[in-house]
């Protein structure tokens, strides 16, 4: 029992932290512009399908094509961004959940008609497969890799945020936007490269997602609910609040599933309803 | 909208609003229209007006009380449920049926209402979204009481008044849930032309004001929502009795999705918005998905995204701009 107990915190976590780079960047990004996007799942998504083409169709290898799926998601959410997301950053949260619901539509029935509606395969290289023994447990080599990365994503982010000049800008922005633009920061242009660098580390979310937890045409609405979760109980614009909620929500979801599997997902959304009642704001948001 | 000697009189403004146009009688003759016109379409036209009726439940809470719901279809679903269950259990009388599954609605509603009030914004739109997995999610675990994924099976409705069986057609059911909206749309209408729905459209205007102006905003945000969930309850309930299965769907985020896409298509805030959005929506899905459902959501996508960008008020509100602008030209 103890070690099944250890095996399910282990998944949960590596699932946590799949939840967590899917999610990170719509946190930041509704925190400084109070954008409710809830297209965020499709750039994942869109991440995904592009790491399952060139890897199935063009034979790139699975580790080259992590950073395509980023850079796809980043260079189309910015095509997004300029065209409709700009015209509704003063519009009310109804009509920022229409336009991206919208999107969201749109974005399932395309990849339903390139794709079909079908799992797609993805082709591990066989060092990513397989699993290894740590103190007589098993642990899945693909979930350490996955949770090597987001570590490191965490410690850059966190560092890029505390050291650097832009960091300084995307934090002013988070914590008053009317008072950085004040102070002479174009909010407008940090916003449009932190929504670039949140879509890009969800198309990475998505592209690593293949191999836990599939990928088909409907992702990006299966997968909104979780972001969501993760966001709203984190608390807006918190990358401590989201690392937390994400390896909060990854295990209580596996240990539910494991454990009570007659529940489902009851467990979860229990969970997520309790803690917005007892803290609105989520575990770290501070408005 | 309200110009000052309006302000001077509030009751001659209520009392305005709540004349019946002549294109409200029009629209309300019109539907009548399916029984000669297309009767085959009967069993179409009756889901179009529980449809509608759900709208309008949820026009009440967004449209005048500015409440985003993502969870709206927990209401619906659990009277459909209650209702589907009480005819299971060998009272199969629609109306009584009917009764019992808004007043199990209204329980649930009035209950949740408590925890509605306390939020606004992300965290609403969440709480909703969560209430309504929740419930969607309880339905599904509790497989023996709901049928689970299969569906409930053995509903078996009653004549209506002892007299009017449920057919193939659709005509029966045609009536009665035609019958009901109209009932209910008079309600909705009496509510909102009175100082309550002025007192509503003052909580979505400005939330925290209208308590400084002596309006007591969580009282009225309760009783609105518990009304809706009444009204949502209602139109669930017509869906088990019409259909005679209830299956999970009645209780999905896509449901709740999909009216809050009708009615914004329509127009919130509007009364008919709701009941235009249903119509146009029902009908293109019906004509859309015989080809392939997947297609169905690219179009309903585009067309979302055009109503938010262009038409900020939904048909209905595009309509009216485009009435007063030929007028004001003419």
């Amino acid at each position: 029992m103890i070690a099944s107990a250890f095996g399910v915190l282990f998944d949960g976590f590596a699932y946590g932290m799949l939840l967590f780079i899917l999610s990170v960047g719509l946190s930041v990004t509704l925190g400084m512009m109070n954008f409710v996007n809830l297209a965020h799942c499709s750039f994942a998504m869109l991440g995904g399908f592009v790491t399952v083409t060139l890897t199935n169709e063009l034979g790139w290898p699975f580790l080259a094509s992590l950073p395509l799926a980023f850079l796809s998601a980043a260079l189309v959410s910015v095509a997004f961004e300029r065209v409709l997301y700009r015209r509704l950053y003063r519009a009310s949260d109804l009509d920022q959940c229409l336009l991206t619901i919208g999107i969201v539509f749109v974005s399932v029935a395309v990849a339903a008609y390139i794709y079909g509606t079908i799992q797609q395969p993805v082709n591990l290289p066989s060092y990513l497969r397989g699993s290894v023994s740590v103190w007589g447990q098993s642990l899945g080599v693909y979930r350490l890799f996955l949770i090597g990365v987001s570590i490191v994503i965490t410690a850059v982010l966190v560092a890029a945020l505390e050291y650097t000049r832009f960091g300084a800008k995307v934090r002013a922005a988070v914590d008053n936007q009317r008072m950085a633009r004040g102070l002479g920061i174009d909010v407008d242009r940090v916003f449009a490269v932190t929504f670039a660098l949140g879509s890009g580390l969800a198309g990475l979310g998505g592209a690593l997602a293949i191999e836990i937890v599939g990928l088909d045409h409907a992702f990006a609405f299966t997968y909104l609910i979780y972001v969501l979760i993760v966001v709203a109980v984190g608390g807006l614009g918190s990358i401590a609040g989201s690392f937390v909620a994400a390896s909060l929500l990854g295990i209580s979801d596996m240990a539910g599933k494991y454990y009570f599997p007659e529940l489902g997902a009851f467990l979860i959304y229990f969970v997520m309803v309790a803690l917005l009642m007892w803290r609105p704001v989520g575990l770290f948001g501070r408005r | 909208m309200v110009t000052s000697s309006a302000v001077a009189e509030p009751q001659r403004y209520l009392e305005a609003q709540i004349r019946w146009r002549p294109v409200e009688i029009a629209f309300w003759l019109a539907t009548l229209l399916p029984f000669v016109l297309t009767p085959n379409y009967l069993v179409l036209a009756s889901q179009i007006a529980i449809t509608a009726l759900f709208a309008l439940s949820l026009d009440l809470i967004l449209g005048y009380a500015g409440i985003v719901s993502l969870g709206h279809a927990a209401y619906f679903g659990f009277a459909s449920y209650t209702a589907g269950l009480t005819a299971r259990w060998g009272w199969g009388e629609p109306l009584t049926g009917l009764v019992i599954a808004a007043a199990a609605a209204g329980v649930l509603g009035y209950l949740t209402s408590f925890i509605i009030v306390r939020f606004r914004h992300l965290a609403l739109i969440m709480i909703t979204l969560g209430l309504g997995l929740l419930l969607a999610e309880a339905a599904n675990s509790a497989s023996w009481l709901t049928g689970g994924a299969d569906g409930l099976q053995g509903v078996r409705m009653w004549k209506l008044f002892g007299v009017f069986q449920f057919d193939l057609y659709g005509t029966t059911a045609y009536t009665y849930s035609l019958a009901i909206l109209f009932v209910f749309f008079l309600v909705a209408r009496r509510l909102i032309n009175s100082p309550f729905g002025l007192a509503l459209r003052g909580i979505r205007e400005n939330a925290i004001r209208m308590p400084a102006i002596g309006a007591p905003s969580p009282a009225h945000i309760r009783k609105v929502y518990t009304i809706a969930a009444v009204m949502a309850g209602v139109a669930g309930a017509l869906l088990a009795q019409t259909t005679e299965t209830v299956s999970l769907e009645t209780l999905s985020f896509q449901r709740s999705a999909d009216v809050l896409v009708i009615l914004i298509l329509g127009g919130a805030g509007r009364l008919y918005g709701g009941l235009v959005g249903a119509i146009i929506y029902m009908v293109a899905r019906d004509q859309f998905s015989g080809i392939n459902p997947q297609y169905w959501y690219f179009w309903i996508g585009t067309l979302l995204v055009a109503v938010v960008m262009f038409l900020p008020n939904g048909i209905l509100g595009g309509a009216a701009r485009l009435v007063r602008s030929g007028r004001s030209r003419a």
